[in-house]
């Protein structure tokens, strides 16, 4: 099964790739980051098909997909 | 489980210095991406603009130099013709290829110089503060219209790519956006083939890419996304013009 693996450091809390998992498996974190903002959390129970749309559309290149 | 998406040695591994949402992030990776893909990072040479992305040279690991504004492609057309056997490529946004360096942009592709340009339209100034620019939409607000763009005042918005497509110097120009994931893959082929050109020597190849500003727009970074879809596009339509 594939996982992504989100550099949550780096991430600026648009949340595109929340928008764009078809299997819904990204979160908005409750917890801020580094610069202070929400940033995303992987589900990692959940059936991640590895499409890399999240990866594709992250401005920040903030995704890394494994498959 | 091998890695199948992961940053490119193209693009340094920095923190980038844009607006959450912002297209240009992507739109940098894009380009990393195909420089990488053609094997030609050691021979690329890019320019930057001045405007948001004026930072560019600090994320791609290749050769860059920056230049005035709206200049960039007078400077590309210096490093082509003394350099031909590198890739010279500009990278611009709306305000300086189509505001300020109209002139410049209109007789590079009119002389039909060997170069490839990527145009970021954002229908706004994003660095200055979003103040209106020559390809904001009709009806659009930005800071120094706060009615909305007025035909009478403002005139209407310049499409840069279909003016240029009328050249014969030019080779290539296609317009595409970065609303959703297949439309940026979309995207990345749009401008592997732009650079693909110039290794050819074809000529003048532009690629117009639709590019999300959330913080200008008012919109959220989603919302600006359905934007480009619902509304820019009908402006400015997508698909290869020449």
């Amino acid at each position: 099964m594939a996982k992504i693996i989100i550099n949550q450091d780096r991430c600026k809390g648009c949340f595109l790739c929340v928008n764009f998992c078809p299997k819904g498996l990204i979160k908005k974190s409750v917890k801020l980051n580094k610069q202070g903002l929400n940033f995303v959390e992987f589900d990692s129970n959940g059936e991640c098909i590895g499409c890399m749309q999240c990866a594709v559309i992250c401005p920040d290149c903030c995704i890394e997909v494994d498959k | 489980m091998k890695k199948t998406f992961k940053r490119c040695q193209s693009l340094y591994d920095l923190p980038a210095h844009y607006c959450p949402g912002c297209g240009h992030g992507i739109a940098h990776r894009l380009v990393a991406e195909v420089v990488q893909e053609l094997g030609i990072r050691e021979k690329t040479i890019g320019i930057a603009p001045v405007g948001c992305a004026v930072m560019a040279y600090d994320y791609w690991n290749f050769d860059c130099s920056e230049a005035a504004h709206g200049r960039a492609l007078a400077v590309a057309t210096a490093i082509k013709r003394v350099h031909p056997q590198n890739i010279v490529f500009t990278y611009q946004g709306d305000g300086d290829l189509a505001a300020i360096g109209t002139n410049e942009t209109i007789h590079a592709a009119n002389r039909g110089e060997n170069l490839s340009v990527v145009f970021i339209n954002n229908a706004v100034y994003g660095m200055t503060g979003g103040q209106l620019a020559p390809t904001t939409l009709l009806g659009q607000k930005t800071s120094t219209s706060i009615e909305g763009r007025e035909k009478k005042a403002h005139g209407y918005p310049l499409k840069i790519s279909e003016m240029l497509a009328l050249l014969p110097g030019v080779c290539y120009i296609e317009r595409v956006s970065l609303h959703s994931p297949p439309e940026v893959l979309k995207a990345k082929r749009a401008i592997k083939q732009a650079f693909k050109n110039q290794i050819n020597n074809l000529g003048f190849s532009l690629v117009e890419i639709l590019s999300p500003c959330p913080t200008y727009w008012g919109l959220a970074p989603k919302e600006s996304l359905d934007w480009i879809r619902d509304v820019m596009q009908k402006e400015f339509p997508l698909g290869r013009i020449k």
